[in-house]
């Protein structure tokens, strides 16, 4: 079996009385493409918002190769709402801004596109290898950093290429297709050099072909950067074609896990799906 | 992004010449052109400030209007600093001076006065650029027009302070310091008497622009643009926001705070009802009007504004009489009304400003008058980009045939560091 990458144990979020996600458990190997589904409200986001550090967990903990990055206990009149479970098994707060965890290998895509709009194309992805850069705003200023940034000019370039984007790398964003604007944001995320990538709704209103397209995308960078994958998505198609190990959740709750013929012959996501056979 | 035009890289020497060779022809005959050297001088300063806004509300998306509070920052620190020691006493005739005060400018008084003019200016720059670092740490936290009037509090707080009876020793309260030296009364002695009115302004408002221009084309511009256009996405590509929200936040008052010196030295006496918020507003307003997002622009808003509001305009306070008809309206104040008028039309046909988001290029500038010989074709082949009628310099994505891509390493622009520079 390969490392664990990500562990997620026990994490719950709750805002207010309502508990978006609740006691979830799973973990990531290295090399995989796991996907996390279930319907709408189910509290997807929200868990890839707490493992990326946008909110702090209620309760639980998230591990990326067994460095505690986020962890949280009921705190202050959390302690008297707090309806989730395992309180108490949890007594460190670990807040960790979703910079740094960017920094330690997790890069993300977003649900609703969320790119530098009125930059170029090539700018949004040299963006990214920003927070590596040694030199402070005077050395950058005078280019007193000029074979640092040759290089990140470089390997924007080369990545670029890499994803198919160095025809429109001139563009303005947000004058790019639909598709390629997906595309786009993957290549950012991935330009940050990650050991885990998460991807919100990659084919979001995508049409069949893209979805296609896309799929084949995402084993094409999976092999290409080393990558373990984690993928929110409603696409079952895409799901099922690329994913190896599925977790279903619904109202927060694990509801199962394993791979996607397992998934797709449990009962209770049938249930989730479907609703109840009368 | 493009490939550099050698002929562009001779026009915007030739420009520079020509904007250098013009100036000197002012500082030679200052005398004769007295409105338009002090005009100048005004639109250089509120260039410089109108920059550092833009730095910070253009470029790094902070909706920030504490600039008063930092210009007076560096203003009194300009003023306390450089005003003549045996004058001390006359400007701070009712309630002395605090004795470390004198003793620190006796002890400086062994520097040459453009030095000690120039540590003055830095100095100042230093504790504002302190102050900001210090009222970031909460206040940046906010967001747009929380940030604003967080800022504007903040403002207005440093004006109550220079005001305050209780520090009368020190800032010499409401009555104000005056003898400042001003820009030609510094000149070094080997220069005719009275030699730099109008070449030290440019000088130094080209080192400060031209420095800010360097940070916005470096790693870190590219990093406060990424937090205008989207902060969670910036943070999610590992750009730690408050960092660089300082950084932004503390190199802009630093740069406003060195402008409000160099307009001590311009008003020659100050007072701390000069540092009220509409100085703020009038800057926020010369960077609309040049368009969030341009250095050329604000530039050209500065120079727009101020010479509209303080010259061009004044025909409109005089009443004029043409043939024993008394033109009505023509009376002190009317040049605002016109000028309030103006600024609406500017801004209903240039929504983003003048400029818009995009700089001064050469390409651009060649690019109106061509669109303007053959208009209909061109401007249905040009549509996306800037809204403005004219669009006077397009936007990168419009710039035609030869554009190949940037050599991996090149350094984008260069040519609009110069213009905006120059001016």
């Amino acid at each position: 079996m390969n490392n664990i990458v990500l562990q997620v144990n026990d994490l719950t979020m709750q805002f207010g009385g309502v508990v978006a996600v609740n006691n979830l458990t799973m973990e990531i190997r290295q090399g995989e493409i796991v996907a996390l589904i279930g319907p709408n409200g189910a509290g997807k986001t929200t868990a890839f918002n707490a493992i990326t550090g946008v909110y702090l967990p209620t309760n639980g903990e998230v591990r990326l190769e067994d460095e505690v990055i986020q962890a949280g206990y009921p705190q202050g009149k959390m302690k008297k709402l707090y309806a989730g479970e395992n309180n108490g098994k949890y007594g460190e707060i670990v807040d960790w801004t979703p910079d740094k965890i960017t920094k330690r290998g997790i890069a993300r895509t977003f649900q609703n596109i969320r790119l530098f709009k009125n930059l170029s194309v090539f700018d949004n992805v040299l963006i990214a290898h920003h927070m590596n850069m040694k030199a402070g705003l005077f050395r950058a200023a005078f280019r007193l950093n000029h074979a640092e940034e040759t290089a990140m000019r470089q390997d924007t370039w080369e990545l670029l290429k890499m994803v198919h984007l160095d025809d429109v790398a001139l563009e303005r964003a947000n004058n790019l297709p639909y598709g390629k604007q997906r595309h786009l944001e993957i290549a950012r995320a991935l330009a940050t050099q990650p050991k885990l990538l998460l991807l919100d709704e990659p084919a979001a209103g995508m049409n069949p072909q893209e979805t296609d397209a896309l799929s084949d995308f995402i084993r094409e960078i999976k092999k290409k950067f080393n990558l373990t994958i984690l993928v929110i998505e409603h696409h079952m198609n895409l799901v099922m074609d690329l994913s190896d190990r599925i977790y279903v959740i619904d109202f927060g709750k694990l509801i199962a896990h394993g791979t996607p013929e397992d998934v797709q012959n449990d009962p209770a996501v049938i249930t989730a799906y479907l609703g109840v056979d009368a | 992004m493009r490939v550099k035009n050698p002929k562009h890289t001779w026009y915007s020497i030739l420009l520079a010449l020509v904007i250098l060779a013009a100036t000197i022809y002012l500082e030679f005959n200052r005398s004769k052109y007295g409105m338009a050297v002090s005009v100048i001088q005004k639109s250089l300063i509120f260039a410089v400030v109108a920059v550092a806004m833009n730095l910070l509300n253009g470029f790094t998306g902070l909706f920030s209007l504490g600039q008063a509070g930092f210009m007076a920052i560096g203003a009194y620190a300009t003023a306390m600093l450089t005003i003549p020691v045996e004058r001390m006493e006359a400007v701070y005739y009712m309630s002395g001076v605090v004795p470390w005060l004198m003793s620190l400018k006796r002890a400086l008084s062994v520097l040459p006065e453009p030095v000690l003019i120039i540590i003055a200016m830095l100095i100042g720059g230093m504790i504002a650029g302190l102050f900001a670092f210090l009222i970031g740490i909460p206040v940046l936290r906010l967001k747009s027009d929380y940030l604003a009037i967080a800022t504007l509090g903040f403002a207005e707080i440093v004006r109550g302070i220079i005001s305050a009876p209780q520090l009368d020793q020190f800032t010499n309260g409401s009555y104000g310091l005056k003898n400042i030296p001003g820009f030609g009364s510094n000149s070094l002695s080997f220069m005719p008497d009275g030699f730099g009115v109008l070449l030290v302004p440019l000088f130094a408002s080209t080192i400060l622009i031209g420095f800010i221009v360097l940070v916005i084309n470096s790693s870190y511009g590219r990093a406060f643009k990424a937090i205008r256009e989207d902060e969670i996405a910036a943070e999610a590509m590992g750009i730690n926001l408050l960092k660089h929200k300082q950084m932004s936040f503390v190199l802009s008052s630093f740069v406003t705070a060195i402008a409000g010196g160099m307009l001590a030295m311009f008003m020659r006496s100050i007072e701390p009802r000069a540092f009220s918020t509409i100085i703020t507003y009038d800057i926020l307003l010369i960077v609309v009007i040049g368009g969030l997002g341009s250095i050329t622009g604000s530039v050209l808003g500065a120079f727009v504004v101020t010479f509209a509001k303080d010259w061009f305009l004044r025909f409109f306070d005089v009443p004029l009489i043409i043939g024993g008809f008394q033109v009505p309206f023509l009376r002190i104040g009317f040049r605002m009304v016109i000028f309030s008028i103006l600024l609406m039309v500017v801004v209903l046909f240039y929504r983003r400003g003048l400029m818009g988001n995009s700089e001064f290029t050469w390409h651009g500038f060649f690019n109106l008058f061509r669109r303007r010989l053959k208009r209909p074709e061109v401007m249905a082949e040009t549509s996306g980009g800037s809204m403005s009628p004219i669009i006077i310099a397009p936007g990168r994505d419009q710039a035609p045939a030869p554009l190949i891509p940037d050599p991996p390493g090149g350094e984008p622009e260069e040519e609009a560091d110069e213009e905006a520079a120059d001016e």
